[in-house]
This record gives C-alpha cells, structure tokens and sequence, in this order.
C-alpha cells in the first residue's frame, strides 16, 4: 500500500513538474530586437559599431562612471550619477576631479568595485605597459581621453582623474567609458577576446550566449545595484540585420519585436499593420563642415548664402515626416540652444550674398557618401541639396565615395584634400565638446581633432576657454549658449536637418520611454504574450 | 589517373597565390583602410596613426603579405581585425552554413532543370520547349536578390508562413521543421539561375544525344521508349553534370546578395561584412578558401565525369 502511494505521489509530482515546465517556459519574455548594425557590437568593455554598439551592448552589460538620464522623453539627455555618486573639482587643482565610487556595486562575476578597478580599467585604455592594456579598447577610448593624463586611488571609494588642462566638460567624457571586471580579466589572461566570450561588467544585463555573427542574448540580471533600472523582460536578444527590407520584413512577419531605422517608405506599411513607431529628436546633425581655408566658403557671406539656400521643410517632406529642419547646430530643445540667427528659405538673399562676395555661379565640391552611420538617406539628400545650391548660384560637384573613405577624408582634415570645400559627414552632438567645441575650437583643427576646415575665431576660443575653465553648470549655461549663437552667427556647417531616430515596434511592447539621446533605456520594456 | 589528380592539385598553387596577391592588392587600392572602420567616426589622426603601428599595418605591403602567406602555410589565418575572432574559426563557421544552402540550392534546381531539360530536349521547337525555355531564360534574368525580396513580402511578411531573415541556430538540425523552414526562402532563390542554366544546358545535351545514330539504333531494335531515354540520358549527363558543379562553386562565392537579403550567415554575407569594414585577414581567408573549393569543385566533376564516360580520358 505504502509503495502504492509512493508511486501514486511520484507520479503525481511527475505530472505537476511536466506541466510546470511549459508554464515555466511560457513566462519568460523575450525582447528581441533587430539592429542596423552588420554584426554584433564588441562585448569586452567599450563596444564598436557606432553608438548602436553603446546603446544595446556597453550601457547593457557595463556601467560607466556617469550614465546618460534616459529617463524622459521631453529634454535632451543629460549625464547622471553611474558608478560614480557624486564628481568634483578638486579644490587646489582645477585640473584635477574627484569622482566618489558608489558602493555595494558587484560584478557579474561577484567581485565588489572598488576605487583600484577604475583605475586598473583606465590603465587597461591608457597604459601600454600595462598587462591588461589592450589596442582596441585604447583605440574607443581615445577619442573621449585627448584630454586625460592620469588616474590615481585616492582611496578605497574615491578616485582622481587629472586632465591636461581644466576641462570642466570631462564627466562627459568618462560616460562613454566602460568598466569591465578586473577578476574575470585575470582570469582569461587579458586576453580580450576570450573576455568577449564571457564577459562580466556590472551592468542591468548579464551575458547569456552569443552566435558570432547572428546572435547575442543578454538576460536579466536581478543584482543590478539600480533596483529601479532591474529589466523588465527575463532577455534581450539582438540580431544584426543591416539591411532595412530585411529589418521590416521580420517585425512584420513576427520574427522580432523591434526594429532599429526602418526606411522612411516602410513606415505607411508598418502603421498599417499596427506596429508601433516611435520617433524623437535628439543631438544628431546632417550637415556639412565647410573648408574655411581653401575656396568660396572661407568667407562668411558664401556660408551664409548656402543656408539660405535650402528649403528645409522639403528635406522634411522627402524623408516622410522623419527628421527635423536643421536651422543651427543643436536641436531646439537643447539646453543652450539660445537665439541663434535663423537662415530661412531666401534663394534671392543668397544669391545677392554671392554676388557681393564675388562668387557666382559659385563652384563648390563636396565630399559625400552612399551610405553610413547616421547618414540617413545620404544619395536622394544630396541631389536635393545640390538642386536647391544650383538655383541659388552654386555650381556643385560631389566626390562621392563609401562611408570609410569619407571618414578617412574626415580625419585627415582640408590641408590633404584642398579641393574638397565641405564634407557631409553626421555627427553626434551628445555633450558640448562633441556637439560644438570639437567643431570650432582652434586647438581641435585636424589632425588632431575633429574641426576638419580648420575654423579659427579667436573669439570662439575665448568662450571655449571660459566654458572648460568654469565648473559650475549653471555659470557654464550661458557661456555654452553663446558658442552657439556665435556658431550660427558664423554660418560654421551648411545645416540641413536632425534625423527623429525613427524605431518601431510591435504593439506586444510597452513601456519604452524614447529619450532625446543616441542611446535608450531597455530595462522598463515589457513585451506582452502573443 | 593518379598523375592527373596531382597535377591539377599543383596547378591550384599558382591559382590561390595569384588570388591572394590580387585580393590583397585590391584592398589596398580601394581607399579607407581596417582602422578607419575600427575606430569611432570621431577619432583623430593621430589615434589612427598609432593603431596603424599596434596592428603593423604601416609595414611595406610586400611585407605584410609575404608575413600573412607565411602564417597561411603553417596552417593560421590570422585574427579578424573587425572582431579578433580567429578567422579560420569565421570562415568555417560560415562555409559550413554556405555548403549547406548551396547544397540544397543545387540539389533543387537539378532535380528541376534535369526534367525540364529532358522534356524540352526531347522535342524541341515543341510548345513545352518553348514553356520550359521560356521559364529558363526566366529564370537567369530574374536579380535574384528582388526576388529574394518579393518571396519575403509574400511567404513572410503577407502569409506569415516562412521566416524573413536569419538561420535558427548555430545548430542545425534538418530533421527539425524550426530549423528547416529558415533555408526554404534562401534557398528557392538561390536555385532559380542554376535552375535556368543547368536545364538549358540539359535540353541541348538531350536534343543532341537524340539525334545520334545510335538511338535512332535503338528504336530500330524494337527498345521501349523509356529504355531509349534511359540510354539518351546517360549520354547527355556529363555535360550537365560538369555545370551543376560549376554552379555548385559560383554559389559558394557567388550568393553575397542572397545572403545579405536573408541574414543567412553564410560566407557571402561573411565576405560583404569584411569588404565593407576592409577587414583583410578575413577578406583574404576566406576569398582563398573559396577559390581553392572552386578548384576542388571541378577538379570532382572531372573525375566523377570520366567515371560516367569511360571515352573522357584523363592523362
């Protein structure tokens, strides 16, 4: 009898746990998300491809010494405490900040941060010596450390960062860098790659598995030290898929939730079907910087005359309600946006413009690409820009290449291509230094920096000056402010629009907040069941 | 026979180097270089000149070459620079996932256009040649790319049937509907040029081996209708037998578009990814790779060709 019973409860337990399981299975939620990017983002600390790599991969499974408020959908994104609870100037040194560690943070792997990981992973970017130093994560780091000259433990919770000179923009900085475990590196002998196949940061993801190529799934790590930011859903899965036909067609057929730029002649289709499309402005610029040395655009009235010369509002109705006139550098809703001069649709102001500088028809050559990053619709664009130039006086020729070539034109700034008068490459405008001083300050002229025509106006630098030397946020405002009047003021890009980041998604997800920011917050996202 | 097989094998030596300096040449023609794409748009100069020196990419090119062929011949491929992932471990990865589709593809479209052949063959100038020609020049002229595209539209996006993109998992398995229902679409359309070519082909064998004296032989003995094809058949296959396994090789190399439209992570989709981020180690892995199953591709045919007809005599 007894044995009976047993084998009755056995079976009956059995039985619950087989019925269990598909429940089980059943309540997992799944994102999964389509990504324009051709393949997964690197997972060993600072990622590539673009802020999309930022974006799904860097903030997911690291955290920075700031993070991005994503929080809200109405202002542009500002930084926020990360890793980090609180930064200063130091008081005897304005070159030197003090960034306080939060505590109770772990990593993925258990270990407890600790003010010497900041420094072991800042030495992993910097310090060739190093046994952690690595070429890549050096190379992505680069861009946001010309500035940083070392890092020291101050002491178990508190870290100095001294800078070259003052730069009261620095924290903006630290935010695009990502701390990764220091025990999990160990473990793999530094090497990065192995480090990539089992990555430990301190992030609200953890790694889950990853195909090379096809698939990275990240799951919900329920330690995250921001209870408020813990996912909402159990795992993320992102699938590179370039090509955006591709992207519609698998939101469409069910296959993902998600999808990252869908074509702008998708979007009619996608309503249709009920998906979901969010869209935002946010610090994104499709632009030209102008060569201000070499041809017709180092004088301010030609610059002038080609902003008068594009009617925005077309590039609006081209892109199917999908991008935001551009009439200054910074979209409306920045912070120090200010008054800037507006260059309305005036082809007869531009063409007396031209005449005045003695530059009609005026030839012009810009350097443009088929495709990229941020590039939107690079080819259709260009033709209408050419054509609106054209009927104001221009003459223009394009240098058309591939993305990689244009960047290389990019870096290597007017004085290797003194025929070139403008190049169209987007930008990110995220913080001040890369959304204007990167742009206009003398000390960024190429090679060394990003202002590719080399624009020098000494009173620009003076205002530069001031802004990094002052460290009160509120003092810094208007000074920021004023750089942008000046900008406008000096006509510094040929401006055009500001891409409204376009995603869409099935109407099974909820809860995403879009923010005004190249990256997104994930973790309050719920998918609903079929 | 023996002799033979080693001398082509040895004459794929020249080919692969010949290929390799070529491909290696033409990346470094084109402009924009690995490190413009591994660093962020925003990175300067300098940065990039001191990853040039990291990576040893400001080396002589004859230098850099002579150093990749030397590491080829001991048996490694060298890292991804896009990645760091090994890039044998890449393209292996990837070729497996092309065989696959490839396979299939051919497999398809032979089963097809060998019928379609034969039936067009046997009566030429008949309407169904004509039918079958017609569908066969179809068939070649179609960019199989916008087809690939149309089928999503219909079999993915209005029917809900079939997936649009991707591959079900790094494992997979044929006998598994989830798994199998990700090559359907790729596939099909990958088969539609071989299945133009390779039934045109088989119409012209058949219509010629059905003119020979010996079937009209044959006939003349009182064989069976389908004795006689049995017969015609055997005679026309080593032609097409010879283009389906040049096929076979152009679709390992040949199917970026396809690849690219469906996500299939194949050696086409592989070798775009590498091509646009100017990724030379995997470029000239996998294009070597490619070139030397392209050989090996032809050289089997040969031999299986001889097999089938004692008369094509291999020195």
């Amino acid at each position: 009898m007894k044995r009976r019973l047993a084998s009755l409860c056995a079976g009956f337990a059995a039985l619950s746990f087989m019925m269990a399981t598909p429940a089980l299975a059943q309540r997992e939620t799944v994102l999964r998300v389509a990504m324009t990017a051709g393949d997964i983002p690197l997972t060993a600390g600072i990622p590539d491809q673009g802020f999309e790599g930022w974006r799904f991969v860097g903030y997911n499974l690291y955290d920075s010494l700031t993070l991005w408020d994503l929080s809200r959908s109405d202002v542009v994104a500002d930084i926020r405490p990360g890793l980090a609870t609180e930064w200063r100037i130091d008081p005897g040194n304005n070159r030197r900040w003090l960034f306080t560690i939060r505590r109770g943070v772990r990593f993925h792997d258990g270990s407890p941060l600790t003010a010497a990981d900041i420094v072991w992973n800042f030495d992993r970017f910097t310090k060739e010596s190093a046994p952690q130093f690595n070429a890549r994560q050096f190379a992505f780091a680069r861009a946001y450390l010309g500035n940083f000259e070392s890092a020291e433990v101050v002491d178990d919770y508190t870290v100095a960062l001294t800078t070259r000179q003052p730069d009261s923009l620095f924290p903006y900085n630290v935010s695009f860098l990502m701390m990764v475990s220091p025990r999990r590196s160990a473990e793999v002998n530094h090497d990065a790659d192995a480090f990539a196949r089992n990555p430990s940061g301190t992030g609200p993801y953890r790694f889950g598995r990853m195909v090379p190529g096809e698939r990275l799934e990240l799951v919900r790590n329920p330690d995250y030290w921001d209870q408020a930011r813990v996912p909402r859903h159990d795992r993320l899965v992102l699938l590179p898929m370039p090509e955006a036909s591709t992207r519609t067609a698998a939101l469409l057929s069910g296959q993902v939730d998600w999808i990252e730029a869908p074509a702008p002649d998708a979007i009619p289709r996608l309503r249709s079907s009920r998906m979901q499309i969010v869209t935002n402005s946010y610090p994104h610029n499709w632009a030209y910087q102008l060569n201000f040395v070499d041809g017709p655009f180092a004088d301010v009235r030609v610059r002038r005359a080609a902003n008068h010369a594009l009617n925005r509002p077309d590039f609006r109705e081209m892109l199917g309600g999908l991008a935001l006139e551009g009439y200054a550098n910074m979209p409306p809703s920045t912070a120090y946006f200010g008054n800037p001069r507006r260059y309305e649709f005036d082809p007869a102001r531009a063409r007396a413009l031209l005449q005045e500088a003695g530059c009609l028809p005026c030839r012009i050559t810009l350097a443009i690409s088929t495709s990229g990053s941020g590039q939107m619709q690079p080819l259709p664009m260009n033709e209408l820009v050419k054509a609106q130039l054209e009927a104001a006086g221009f003459q223009v020729t394009f240098q058309t290449m591939d993305w990689n070539a244009l960047l290389q034109v990019g870096r290597e700034g007017r004085e290797r291509h003194r025929g070139v008068h403008g190049i169209n490459i987007s930008r990110s405008l995220q913080d001040p230094f890369n959304g204007m001083l990167r742009f206009t300050w003398t000390a960024q002229h190429t090679p060394r920096g990003s202002n590719w025509g080399h624009y020098s106006n000494p009173a620009m630098d003076a205002l530069i000056d001031r802004a990094l030397a002052t460290f009160d946020p509120a003092e810094r405002l208007p000074i920021l402010t004023q750089i942008h009047e000046l900008m406008s003021e000096d006509a510094v890009m040929l401006w055009v629009v500001h891409d409204l980041n376009p995603r869409a998604m099935s109407p099974r997800v909820r809860g995403f907040v879009q923010a005004q920011s190249w990256f997104q917050d994930l973790t309050p996202v719920t998918v609903a069941a079929r | 026979m023996f002799g033979y097989v080693v001398r082509r094998l040895l004459s794929a030596v020249p080919i692969a180097l010949g290929v390799s300096i070529v491909c290696f040449a033409l990346v470094y023609l084109a402009p924009g270089d690995p490190i413009q794409t591994l660093l962020p748009p925003d990175a300067d100069a300098e940065t990039v000149d001191r990853l040039m020196r990291l990576y040893g990419l400001d080396r002589p090119l004859v230098l850099q070459y002579l150093d990749w062929l030397w590491r080829v011949i001991s048996g490694d491929f060298g890292r991804s620079i896009a990645n760091g992932r090994p890039v044998a471990d890449e393209i292996f990865r990837s070729l497996g996932n092309t065989v696959l589709l490839a396979t299939v593809s051919v497999l398809f479209a032979f089963s097809i256009a060998f019928v379609m052949g034969t039936i067009a063959g046997r009566k030429p100038g008949s309407w169904l040649d004509r039918v079958v020609t017609g569908t066969a020049v179809l068939g070649v002229s179609v960019p199989n790319y916008w087809l690939g595209i149309v089928l999503v539209i219909i079999f993915s996006v209005e029917l809900m049937l079939l997936p649009a993109s991707g591959m079900a998992d790094d494992q997979f398995d044929p006998t598994n509907w989830e798994h199998l229902q990700y090559l359907i679409l790729p596939a099909f359309t990958l088969s539609l040029i071989p299945v133009g070519i390779i039934a045109r082909t088989t119409r012209s064998a058949v219509s010629e081996v059905m003119n020979q004296e010996f079937v009209v032989t044959l006939r003349a003995n009182g064989l069976p209708e389908w004795r006689v094809l049995k017969h015609v058949l055997k005679n026309a296959l080593p032609p097409v037998l010879a283009v389906m396994g040049l096929q076979f090789g152009t679709l390992m190399g040949g199917s970026i578009l396809v690849e690219t439209v469906f996500s299939w992570p194949g050696s086409g989709f592989l070798l775009s990814r590498a091509i646009l981020t100017r990724d030379i180690p995997v470029l000239q892995g996998t294009i070597l790779v490619l070139a030397m199953i392209f050989v090996l591709t032809n050289l089997l045919v040969d031999l299986f060709q001889s097999t089938l007809d004692p008369r094509i005599r291999r020195g």
